[in-house]
């Protein structure tokens, strides 16, 4: 089986400054909250939209002598996203504190993993269209604490702190610099979200903030990012800048491209990025320095005295693994090949694991590029028109199969067909037994369709003289008797009697 | 090694410990002298020592996945300087 | 029955089993010699209402049950530091004034399981960074020992002052006390009571004020060895809630007490004898050594060449650790927040609360701490101080190694100083204090202290025993035989 199709590698996005050109270089540290029951270190829930305060543990709150026990699913689930990401799973990694005073922080550090996180280097491929895709390296994963959340427009004076998110379990997902462009930094995220989504290790909802990403975005001449990958030497690459919390994909692609062109401005006029964490501003479409980040940003890292080092057995790993689910790009190009769909359908088809699934049920034994049709054109449009997803889809894929059997019998006609899927996903229904009662079997006995021809030619001698001066017209005739048979006349049929009775 | 005023600001400022201007010269002084004794360590031939790590080699404990604590706000609240409709209340912070 | 506060914890169990004394009497009579000791500064927030209804329920369990555990009706007092519900527990800082934990210590909840009775929180250096119990917002602790008729208020030791003056003044039968780098061991050695330290992970942390994660352990302050080892039963034990406590079986430690030391050996390690140590130190020791070998121990010279770097690598240890614990104080959650002034931000209040809350001695470890942490000295620092402690463990291993049971040394360099005599000394001076305890905690052993002498004032000296990791059944049975034949039986003179 292929793990991936074959790709080749775009090329990185150019912008042209007012004196030369330029190339992005860009790396992304994507926080996914673990999908999990409770936190990472403590018995309170992780669900999101309750009172404020009250998702909270006492550990959670930082209360004088509070320690934490860890979540074994919650390690279970970055091991699974490393294996989904092929990445290197390490045995023994360790926890630390990172040291830092902030209202939404309790205990004054995040537990983290900085000196040995729980997986390290993989890879993901990051399509960018049918043939062209991108292949980021992925530096390491590690787990950590989430902090709680600070409002700050309740009061005009005061910020108010509410603990529920604290504590949650995030994975930290950190890449090399390899994505070269505002678009492929979207597409790597939406691909990471497919991954995790197909893991079932994150839900990926950016909304709520359960992903989100942190992008670090630089600058360089075209030509120096070869000398980096050659030598690895970072100082081939510009000063970067690192853009916080982003959680849409639209502005993931403005942030990226306000910044490179500040950083470009800046450079141009001869003077230096300064390296630093900035925040967008959609509003204005602009990134400013976050500068009570900047003014702390001493961490003083330490092993975390209330945990031992965190030890997992490799067939533990192997468990964990032989539990994967099939992964984006294996189904992808399986659906290719198996199916013989075009690489852009399955790629749609395979956005989300419940939609593969839906799909493959139906395209079983039955042509696969017709299914492939039917469930993105009618199935999804007609989904997305009421704003549902596949899982509230009132056909199921028995019945959309029916429907498809139906026509490779040439029961019905496609139009029908477009019909009968209506009835069955407003009324339900089994699309036989529908199409027996309705009596919207396509007619196919030529008798009937003859004498119905003949009916109509009798009845327009002037249409019949008409046709014959200019055969195109004979159209009029096929319609006529597809309007007299209530669609139900097979068109190829009614087409041929037509031409030979007008003598065509 | 020893410690100047302004890393005794600067260390006082991490800390988030306010500390008199007139009282750093003290700080400064106190904190170097700790720091000479520390310095001992650097004798101390440490060449291929890994740190250690607990006192007899020991599984981290590990919980299961299940909501067993939290929905208790009152009690999350008692304690707090300043709570207001289920929030802690700080001066506002900038982001 | 007008003395039963005087009573030792194995004394009072056997007098509540006969149904001789009853556990309301005793509680009271340890709560009159509590009122009749505000001189000693030891108790800091009393529990009366709490100490007679335990009173009381220990009395109606000891009548029905006659497997009562042996700490059933036992008054005790509890270090500052633990965590109990409802009741104030401040650490000895004014930065947690008026905090009321909303939950009990695993610790104080296993003791009030097995029937003991709290009498309050006792007095301790603030967050247990203190050897003279003279960094405590509530003011010092008075050590009952006076130097013969001088009227010169002594020190108790630290950080577990309160908890030593209260045992050794008979205002309760054993207190809680913790130990990061000799505060359980010192203070008993000032005060002539009973401390051990057990090994770490033993005991649990949950709901103990943390100090210095990694070396952080709670144990018992009782009158007797025997007394350590009822008391230590009742507070060790696994814990799922506290990811360092082993899960190792606890032995009955009290059966352990055969006082049968034959055949053992004993390590006497030359790198505790340090320079201009006291003669009587020095000699108290020889005649530990003495009884130990007539009692049938077999006494070897051991070597622990890493000893001298033990108080240094303490020292950076234990601040870091504190700065990151200590962070949690800060103005938003609970305890105190300072006044702002107009125009005061977040930053100003974190200074500010922190600032005001904290004493000098934890501002300064807290600041230390910080630094020996900060970018571009974590390596130099910290993680030379990580291996250092290591090697220093590794000393403790080879040793036992060549088959030593238990290493015999001084518990503390000095007897018990007077209260302020310290005030001008420099940080560093203070900190050799726990030079001969220090490293104990940085190998996670466990280590006792047990009365040995007086000095020529009339002060009480300890012996010091470590033993192997988890045998504090085995370590006890020797401080039990030490105990025995030293004979130590003085009390202090009832001046308060």
């Amino acid at each position: 089986m292929l793990d991936h199709l074959a790709f080749e590698t775009p090329k990185p996005k150019v912008i042209q400054g007012a004196k030369h050109d330029w190339e992005l270089v860009i790396g992304m540290e994507v926080h996914a909250q673990v999908a999990s029951n409770a936190k990472l270190f403590s018995g309170a829930s992780t669900q999101f939209g309750a009172e404020p305060n009250s998702n909270v543990s006492f550990i959670d709150a930082a209360m004088p002598g509070m320690l934490p026990v860890i979540n074994e699913f919650c390690v279970e689930q970055a091991v699974r996203t490393g294996l989904g990401l092929n990445a290197q799973i390490n045995l023994v990694s360790a926890f630390d504190r990172k040291n830092y005073f902030y209202p939404d922080l309790p205990q004054g550090y995040q537990i983290s993993q900085l000196y040995h996180p729980i997986v390290g280097e993989g890879e993901v491929i990051v399509d960018m269209g049918p043939g062209v895709a991108r292949r980021v390296q992925i530096e390491r994963i590690h787990l950590e604490q989430d902090a709680g959340k600070s409002i700050h427009d309740m009061d005009p004076a005061m910020s108010f702190v509410d603990l529920n998110r604290t504590g949650v379990a995030l994975m930290e997902i950190v890449s090399r610099p390899d994505i070269r462009g505002p678009e492929e930094a979207a597409a790597y995220v939406v691909k990471m979200r497919q991954l995790l989504r197909y893991l079932g290790t994150c839900d990926g909802n950016m909304q709520n903030g359960n992903l989100r990403a942190d992008v670090n975005v630089s600058v360089c001449r075209p030509g120096a990012y070869e000398k980096y990958q050659d030598s690895q030497d970072f100082s081939h690459l510009g000063t970067r800048c690192e853009i916080k919390n982003m959680n849409s994909m639209r502005f993931i692609q403005a942030a990226i491209e306000v910044e490179a062109r500040r950083q470009i401005g800046i450079l141009e006029d001869g003077g230096e990025v300064v390296q630093e964490t900035r925040l967008y501003d959609p509003d204005k479409n602009e990134t400013r320095s976050m500068r009570s980040k900047e003014e702390a940003h001493d961490y003083r890292y330490f092993p975390c005295p209330d945990l031992l080092p965190l030890e997992i057995e490799q067939a533990w790993v192997d468990g964990i693994e032989a539990s994967l689910p099939e992964l984006p790009d294996a189904k992808k190009a399986r659906f290719v090949t198996e199916f013989g769909i075009t690489e852009y359908d399955a790629d749609v088809l395979t956005a989300e694991a419940e939609n593969a699934a839906y799909f493959e049920d139906v395209a079983k034994g039955r042509d696969g590029k017709q299914a492939a049709n039917w469930v993105i054109n009618e199935l999804f449009g007609r989904l997305k028109k009421e704003d549902h997803d596949i899982t509230e889809s009132p056909v199921s894929t028995a019945q959309l199969g029916a429907i498809l059997d139906l026509i490779a019998k040439g029961d019905i006609s496609g139009k029908i067909a477009k019909d009968l899927f209506e009835i069955v996903y407003t009324e339900g229904g089994d699309p036989a037994q529908i199409v027996e009662d309705r009596g919207m079997k396509q007619v196919t006995d030529t008798g009937a369709i003859e004498a119905e021809v003949d009916k109509i030619i009798a009845e327009n001698p002037a249409q019949v003289e008409k046709a014959k001066q200019n055969p195109k017209l004979a159209g009029w005739f096929v319609g006529q008797v597809m309007k007299a048979t209530g669609g139900k006349a097979n068109p190829a049929a009614v087409n041929q009697l037509v031409q030979a009775k007008l003598g065509l | 090694m020893s410690i100047d005023i302004d890393t005794a600001r600067r260390v006082a400022k991490l800390a988030r410990i306010a500390v008199p201007e007139d009282d750093l010269p003290k700080l400064a002084e106190e904190l170097s002298g700790i720091l000479t004794f520390m310095e001992q360590l650097n004798e101390v031939d440490i060449e291929g020592i890994e740190p250690m790590v607990s006192v007899t080699p020991m599984q981290l404990k590990r919980r299961a996945d299940e909501v067993t604590d939290g929905r208790q706000q009152d009690k999350v609240l008692a304690n707090a300087p300043d709570a207001r409709e289920g929030f802690f209340a700080v001066p506002k912070v900038v982001e | 029955m007008s003395q039963l506060n005087t009573l030792t914890i194995a004394e009072a169990r056997d007098g509540l089993r006969k149904g001789e004394i009853t556990a309301i009497d005793l509680t009271m009579s340890c709560m009159s010699a509590i009122d009749a000791a505000g001189a000693l500064n030891a108790f800091v927030h009393h529990t009366p209402e709490i100490a007679l209804e335990q009173a009381r329920a220990a009395d109606e369990r000891l009548k029905g049950d006659e497997e009562a555990p042996s700490m059933c009706g036992i008054p005790v007092g509890i270090k500052d530091l633990f965590c109990t519900e409802g009741v104030p527990s401040q650490a000895g800082s004014g930065i947690l004034k008026g905090f009321l934990p909303q939950y009990e210590s695993t610790i104080t909840g296993k003791l009030w399981a097995s029937g003991a009775v709290m009498l309050g929180k006792l007095n301790m250096d603030e967050f247990a960074m203190g050897s003279s119990n003279e960094t405590s917002v509530y003011g010092n602790a008075v050590n009952p020992r006076r130097r013969g008729n001088d009227a010169a208020e002594l020190t108790p030791g630290g950080s577990s002052g309160g908890s030593a003056a209260a045992v050794a003044a008979d205002l309760c039968l054993g207190a809680t006390g913790t130990d990061t780098g000799g505060s359980i061991r010192q203070p008993a050695a000032f005060t002539g009571i009973v401390g051990i330290k057990p090994t770490y992970g033993r005991c649990s942390r949950w709901g103990i004020v943390a100090f210095a994660s990694s070396l952080d352990q709670a144990g018992p302050m009782t009158k007797t060895v025997r007394d350590a080892a009822i008391m230590l039963q009742a507070m060790a034990g696994p814990d799922p809630k506290d990811s360092t406590s082993a899960d190792i079986p606890v032995p009955d430690f009290e059966a352990a007490l055969t006082g049968d030391i034959r055949g053992q050996t004993i390590g006497i390690p030359k790198e505790y004898r340090m320079d201009g140590m006291p003669d009587e130190i020095e000699r108290l020791w020889a005649e530990g050594t003495e009884m130990l070998k007539a009692a049938g121990a077999k006494i070897i010279d051991i070597s622990l060449p890493h000893t001298k770097y033990a108080l240094p690598a303490y020292y950076v240890i234990a601040p870091a650790e504190a700065s990151s614990n200590l962070a949690r104080y800060d103005g938003v959650r609970y305890g105190h927040r300072a006044k702002l002034a107009q125009g005061d931000g977040i930053t100003e209040m974190y200074e500010k609360t922190r600032a005001e809350g904290f004493g000098a001695e934890v501002k300064r470890r807290v600041m230390i701490g910080t630094y020996v942490l900060s970018a571009g000295f974590y390596d130099a620092y910290y993680n030379r101080a990580r291996k250092v402690r290591a090697l220093i463990k590794r000393d403790f291993e080879q040793a036992f190694d060549q088959g030593v049971d238990a290493i015999l040394t001084p518990a503390t360099p000095s007897a018990a100083f007077g209260l302020g005599e310290m005030a001008n000394a420099d940080p560093v001076q203070m900190y050799l204090n726990d030079v001969f305890t220090v490293t104990v905690n940085l190998a996670g052993l466990p280590g006792i202290s047990v009365p040995a002498g007086l000095d020529a004032q009339g002060l009480p000296l300890g012996l010091q025993l470590i033993g192997k990791p988890w045998d504090e059944a085995g370590l006890l049975n020797v401080a039990h035989r030490l105990e025995t034949d030293a004979g130590f039986v003085s009390k202090p003179t009832k001046w308060w």
